[in-house]
């Protein structure tokens, strides 16, 4: 791949106890396009992402920004730095309003000014389409809409490279078409890293597919390279299918 | 009307109706408002870290007490006058909330609490150790002399007044503010769901420490202030009683609301002092009042109010 | 009294207290472990032990090992009923949420504790013991001819206080053995291990919290029905055994019961020493702070396993 990385992990392990749950992984995230980390279940892709986004302290490895050795700063700091990130269990302010729970994620650059600030938070509600909840309290939107929430927290946010654990999880078919094409919209914009299951999203969204293991790189490349892949078939089927 | 129009009228509104109760009310009523407000400012520093930062210390006394002798000590050995005094009392009370900080952050929930609560009885007992100084739970009696600003006797029922309404006017509004501001929204932020803070770039540690220190500060004028205008300085207001209090008023009016803290030391203060006519056992409305809010009514006076009627309320 | 004798006094004291502290301790130690709740509250329970022993024996008269007797057997269980009732009436209603939890705890200290104030009133009033004989203790030298013993003055103890020791061990050794070999100590433990996979399989966790929180309660009322002919009872009396036992259970380990006991024998023999060699204040001092920076460095105590 001639493409740019916008990140890098170089030999990024994580054990616990004597368990590996990521064995050196080495990972280059193209800039600009859609990367989808797949991977049945175990296989290490939530802890990795942990590692990438801070959450999780590496056992051994580094991680790159930008160029940039981000391997030992906290969390905080990497999102500063213009990651952005979703949880694989929605978290939100279920407590505060629609409205504030986007500001808050866009007032960190934008706080000074409060105009730029609800310039941005009007934007972001319009463009993932909830902006007529605005005045709603979070924790009693449905679950589909919560996810939502949290994605445009992540947009308010402006982010360089956004990191999304299992965004469809839990959607309607509809939502997840909505989802599909807010991704679809954002190319170019920004470089997306997608932990997915849900296989039609990553055929309609990914750019590059990366599989994951048993804690290790299984396969990278394009969707149609990895569709064809015998090993990836294996690991997800437990057998090779015949011709 | 706008929120903030709302929330302003509602501010101000308050400050006028306590000066206007200056002229109406008895001595005696308006001699416990004074007390009150000086309370009440001990609440809001409380209400600042509790209400709006999520983080319930049961050792607030102590920052309470610094500020109390720190003023006291400066002024009676040292000699210092009143606004430098007062100052000394209000930094001692934010150094310690910073030394404080430092170790009790690393901690949280039930192990904060806990490690706060062992902190401030430490200080009681340090405050007890060095009892030539400190007179201990005896205390000692600040002059009527000595408690003068610029000529003004403070000591009089205008001065105490005056004093005590300016202090809690600059703390209202003053609190008012910082949670509307970035900073505020933060803390409340932090309190709702500290990891996703973390997670939008905010430094939550960082924060916390700031909020502590700013909420100690608070108390520690509280603390000077009784001190200046009451005239006596003790080691029972460095007691687990004096931690409790301001968890038990913010709790009754309200955490996390802006009047809630002056709402509940008011009705605490005359619920006590109607019941202690009766009984020198009047910590036992104290403690029904605590069990009832907190199985019924766990968001206080003002909370239950914004929930259910004024959903603009600060 | 030379150094030697006098620090055989202290200790001695000190392993009083152990004793009485253990027990207390144990009890602030099974509620957290299976409840996961702090109670803050405890101290009063204990204090009611005392007083309640004092209602009984008085209200017995006859010989004081009579009343003693009485006491020790009546008075556990209904201080246990009375803490069983709260549990019904508060804690289980706002479902154990932690903040809430001391908070509504915090308020039954003070309902006990005035409570006891206006009926039982201010002043400190004393339990005879059921035996009391003064037991003079040997002290060693190695004088002219060889290695003798002698009996310093002001060197003893009395044959209740031994007693005292002896009870809390047979009492400990006792607990052990129901939380480890009965059923109900079995469904105590799965409760502390899992609470929801134990409801699954048909425990009650309600019933079960609620005997847990009698059971807590009972032993710190245990203590001080032990405690109070050597101490006296008196409405502010639960203050300081709350403080100790929260260091106790800390310095331990929450949820730990072998180190709940390492810990209350090193407090009850430092606190008892150095309150005889030093000042009692100083010993106070060095104890609240040692049980923050526990808290503050190494969440998990000494033996625990989960931090708070």
């Amino acid at each position: 791949m001639a493409a740019v990385s916008i990140l890098e992990t170089r030999g990024l392990t994580k054990a616990y106890g004597g368990v590996l749950a990521n064995s050196d992984v080495n990972f280059k995230l193209a800039k600009g396009k859609v990367t989808a980390l797949i991977g049945p279940n175990g296989a290490g892709k939530s802890t990795f992402v942990g590692m990438v986004s801070g959450r999780t302290e590496a056992t051994s490895g580094q991680v790159f920004f930008e160029g940039k050795d981000i391997s030992h700063l906290p969390a905080h700091k990497r999102m500063q730095l213009g990651l952005a990130y979703t949880f694989q269990i929605t978290s939100i302010f279920p407590g505060l309003s629609v409205h504030e729970n986007v500001a808050l994620a866009a007032r960190r650059k934008l706080g000074k000014d409060r105009k730029a600030l609800e310039a941005k938070v009007q934007a972001v509600l319009t463009r993932v389409g909830i902006a007529d909840r605005a005045d709603q309290i979070a924790g009693d939107l449905s679950y589909g809409h919560q996810r939502i929430l949290e994605i445009a927290m992540g947009l308010a946010q402006d982010p360089h490279v956004f990191i999304l654990d299992e965004p469809t999880q839990g959607l309607a078919d509809s939502e997840v078409d909505d989802f599909i094409k807010l991704v679809r919209s954002l190319a170019g914009e920004t470089t997306i890293l997608l932990i997915e299951h849900n296989m039609k999203v990553v055929m309609e969204t990914a750019d590059f597919i990366t599989v994951l293991d048993q804690g290790m790189v299984l396969a990278e490349g394009t969707p149609a390279e990895i569709h064809a892949n015998a090993d990836v078939q294996a690991a997800y089927l437990g057998s090779t299918p015949h011709a | 009307m706008t929120s903030s129009r709302k929330s302003t009228l509602l501010h101000f509104g308050v400050l006028a109706l306590l000066v206007v109760l200056f002229f109406v009310l008895p001595p005696y009523h308006a001699g416990n408002l004074s007390r009150i407000m000086v309370l009440a400012i001990y609440a809001m520093g409380y209400n600042l870290l509790f209400g709006y930062t999520g983080l319930l210390s049961l050792g607030h006394a102590m920052f309470f007490a610094a500020g109390m002798y720190g003023f006291g000590l400066t002024l009676n050995l040292g000699g210092w006058p009143v606004p430098l005094a007062f100052v000394a009392g209000v930094i001692c009370a934010g150094a310690l909330a910073l030394v404080i900080g430092l170790l009790a952050l690393r901690t949280a929930g039930v192990a904060f609490m806990i490690v706060t609560l062992m902190f401030a009885q430490t200080g009681y007992l340090v405050v007890l150790y060095f009892g030539t100084y400190t007179r201990g739970d005896e205390g000692f009696v600040i002059q009527q002399a000595q408690r003068m600003l610029g000529g003004i006797d403070l000591t009089s029922e205008t001065g105490r007044y005056v004093t005590a309404l300016i202090l809690f006017a600059i703390c209202f509004l003053g609190l008012a503010r910082l949670v509307q501001t970035p900073f505020g929204r933060t803390l409340v932020a932090i309190r709702e769901n500290e990891e996703r803070t973390r997670m939008l770039g905010y430094d939550a540690g960082s924060h916390k420490l700031r909020a502590l220190i700013l909420s100690g500060a608070v108390s520690g004028v509280a603390g000077a202030a009784y001190a200046l205008l009451f005239g006596y300085v003790g080691a029972t207001f460095a007691t687990v009683q004096y931690s409790i209090f301001p968890l038990l008023w913010v709790l009754l009016g309200g955490a996390g609301t802006t009047i809630g803290p002056l709402i509940g030391v008011f009705f605490m203060f005359y619920l006590i002092d109607t019941s202690s006519t009766y009984t020198n056992a009047y910590m036992l409305i104290a403690g029904v009042v605590l069990v009832l809010l907190t199985v019924f009514a766990p968001q206080g006076l003002a909370g239950e109010l914004r929930k259910r009627v004024f959903k603009w309320l600060p | 009294m030379e150094f030697g004798p006098h620090l055989m006094l202290a200790s001695l004291e000190g392993a009083v207290i152990a004793a009485i502290l253990s027990l207390t301790a144990m009890g602030l130690s099974i509620v957290f472990g299976v409840m996961r709740v702090v109670n803050v509250a405890h101290g009063e329970f204990f204090m009611l032990g005392a007083v309640l022993a004092w209602y009984v024996t008085s209200a017995l008269g006859g010989h004081p090992a009579l009343g003693f007797v009485a006491a020790l057997l009546i008075v556990p269980v209904l201080v246990a009923a009375i803490a069983a009732t709260a549990d019904r009436l508060i804690l289980k209603r706002i479902d154990y949420d932690a903040d809430r939890t001391i908070v509504g705890t915090i308020g039954i200290l003070y309902i006990i504790q005035q409570t006891t104030l206006m009926t039982f009133g201010p002043d400190a009033r004393p339990v005879e013991a059921p035996f009391n004989t003064r037991l003079s203790l040997p002290w060693f030298e190695f004088g002219e001819n060889g290695f003798a013993m002698f009996w310093p003055w002001g060197l003893s103890t009395t044959s209740y206080k031994l007693f005292v020791i002896a009870a809390a061990v047979v009492i400990l050794l006792g607990l052990w053995m129901v939380i480890t070999r009965t059923k109900i100590g079995l469904v105590m433990r799965a409760t502390q291990q899992d609470s929801e996979m134990a409801q699954a399989f048909g425990v009650p966790v309600g019933t079960v919290y609620s005997l847990v929180f009698g059971l807590g309660a009972g032993l710190a009322a245990l203590g001080a029905v032990l405690v109070v002919p050597i101490q006296q009872a008196h409405y502010l009396m639960g203050h300081d055994p709350l403080l100790l036992s929260f260091i106790v259970v800390i310095i331990g380990g929450l949820g730990s019961l072998p180190g709940t006991i390492v810990a209350a024998i090193l407090i009850g023999m430092s606190d008892g020493i150095i309150s005889v060699f030093f000042s009692p204040t100083i010993a106070k001092i060095i104890a609240t702070l040692l049980v923050a920076m526990v808290l503050v460095f190494r969440p998990q105590g000494l033996l625990g396993k989960t931090a708070p």
